[in-house]
């Protein structure tokens, strides 16, 4: 076969390489940033959430290592982050892949998905449901991260803190951001592990 | 003066006395590697088994090094922590330390002198009448835990860089390193030491400072972390080697700037 026919005949590319990589880096970084995340929070629970996130769940055994770990695996975070973005924006990845998000297709897919009746087929175009979950999860991304560097620097990026509501408001949000981002990660590992081939995609890119 | 383990309003105490043992760590395991499904996951995901590994708690150190030096570029010398009405102080105050409100030391305000030492002209000790008599201001700042919570506090002092001048201190040196009466130490940059927001605290809202918050002196940095701002404080050491300090020394970062 020449190069040519073998490029005909293989699958058409769905994840780019700079998408599977930024991908798994990001998914290595999140669970050190939320195991360690939720440690740290046992030190100090919100008054509003008095709870304990079980030890067996959390990384660093104690505060001093959670605090380690946070602020290490948090230059992972952001740097592929960026990585990610800027790519996403300068190759019209997002604006070919999530835009635009029309209100009524996603009720629309969203009781299509609920009934079982949403096709996963095409691998390559996604359904309204997933344009606003991986819209809304980016969103969630950039609010994490500036929330928490408004916690990590009141005083030296204090208007970011102000930004937020001041110190103590900006723990909340960092809070809600980290529980959309978890929630957002049981509904996407289950859905991964229903079409396995969509899995399959994200690693070898067809 | 470590802030790691006392209630604040809102929280319930049965938590924090089981949250409080988990702050210290437990001598049986690794310091920063506790099985944990977060680890778990990793491995999982690379195949290496990175728990109990030295090397991880070595890399995760060498960061934390890196940090204290992107904080330093961070701190701005002429930024100044933001400040608050009188009607905003957290009333109680949380006393926090590694040890119990009734176990803070006893210091005698009568016999007590700060010892002064390292690279400064004048090393004579200063009684607390002598201190006393330092122009004094006051500052409401928010005190920040290396747990989360905060807390807003009222406190009064002289500045600590119109003391280091007045005691000719070498102000190019690396370090300012604080002992206190607990046996609690730790040391500061350079930078934050000049801060005008760093202060010898002596009084807390319009009273002597008390004991529980660190009388006679403490030293109240509202650019750094809780922890970093000592209490107690017996002596001061202009230096350019890093004398390290209680948690520090445990693996809580160095610099804690806020």
């Amino acid at each position: 076969m020449t190069a040519e026919a073998v490029s005909t005949t293989r699958a058409p590319l769905i994840h780019p390489l700079w998408v599977r990589i930024t991908h798994w880096i990001n998914a290595v970084a999140m669970l050190l940033m939320i195991g360690s995340g939720w440690e740290i929070y046992n030190a100090s629970p919100l008054p509003l959430f008095p709870f304990q996130v079980p030890k067996s769940i959390t990384l660093g055994g104690w505060l001093a290592g959670a605090l380690a770990w946070h602020f290490a695996a948090m230059w992972l975070l952001v740097v592929n982050g960026m990585v990610y973005v800027a790519l996403g924006l300068v190759t019209g990845h997002f604006r070919a892949k999530l835009f635009p998000i029309r209100p009524r297709e996603v009720i629309a897919d969203l009781g299509a998905a609920l009934g079982g009746r949403l096709s996963y087929e095409d691998l390559s175009v996604y359904n309204a449901v997933q344009k606003l979950l991986y819209f809304g999860v980016i969103c969630a991304g950039v609010v994490i991260v500036l929330s928490g560097l408004s916690i990590w620097k009141p005083v030296q990026l204090q208007e970011l803190t102000a930004l937020f509501g001041g110190y103590d408001a900006a723990r909340y949000v960092h809070f809600f951001a980290m529980a959309a981002i978890v929630g957002f990660l049981v509904v996407h590992v289950a859905l991964a592990l229903i079409v396995p081939k969509s899995l399959r995609t994200m690693v070898l890119g067809r | 003066m470590a802030r790691l383990r006392k209630p604040i309003p809102g929280i319930d105490p049965r938590l924090l006395i089981k949250d409080a043992a988990k702050l210290l760590p437990d001598p049986s395991r690794r310091l920063f590697l506790r099985g944990a499904a977060g680890l778990g996951a990793i491995t999982w995901l690379t195949g290496c088994d990175i728990i109990d590994s030295d090397a991880a708690e070595g890399a995760l150190m060498k960061i934390s090094r890196f940090n204290d030096r992107v904080q330093a570029l961070l701190f701005n010398p002429n930024k100044l922590a933001p400040t608050y009405p009188a009607s905003m102080i957290t009333r109680p105050f949380p006393f926090n330390a590694y040890y119990q409100e009734d176990e803070a030391p006893e210091v005698d305000g009568e016999t007590y002198k700060l010892e002064v030492g390292g690279l400064v002209d004048d090393k004579k000790s200063w009684t607390l009448a002598e201190l006393h008599a330092l122009p004094q201001e006051t500052q409401i700042t928010r005190h920040v835990c290396v747990e989360g919570w905060s807390a807003i506090g009222s406190w009064t002092g002289a500045r600590l860089s119109d003391f280091l001048k007045r005691i000719g201190a070498d102000t190019r040196a690396s370090y300012v390193w604080f002992q206190c009466a607990e046996g609690y130490s730790n040391t500061i940059d350079m930078a934050t030491a000049l801060h005008p927001q760093t202060q010898m605290t002596f009084r807390f809202e319009d009273q002597i400072l008390p004991r529980k918050y660190g009388f006679p002196m403490k030293i109240r940095m509202p650019t750094k972390l809780g922890f970093k701002n000592p209490k107690h404080v017996i002596g001061m050491h202009v230096t350019n080697k890093d004398l390290g300090g209680y948690w520090e020394d445990q693996g809580y970062n160095w610099f804690s700037g806020l």
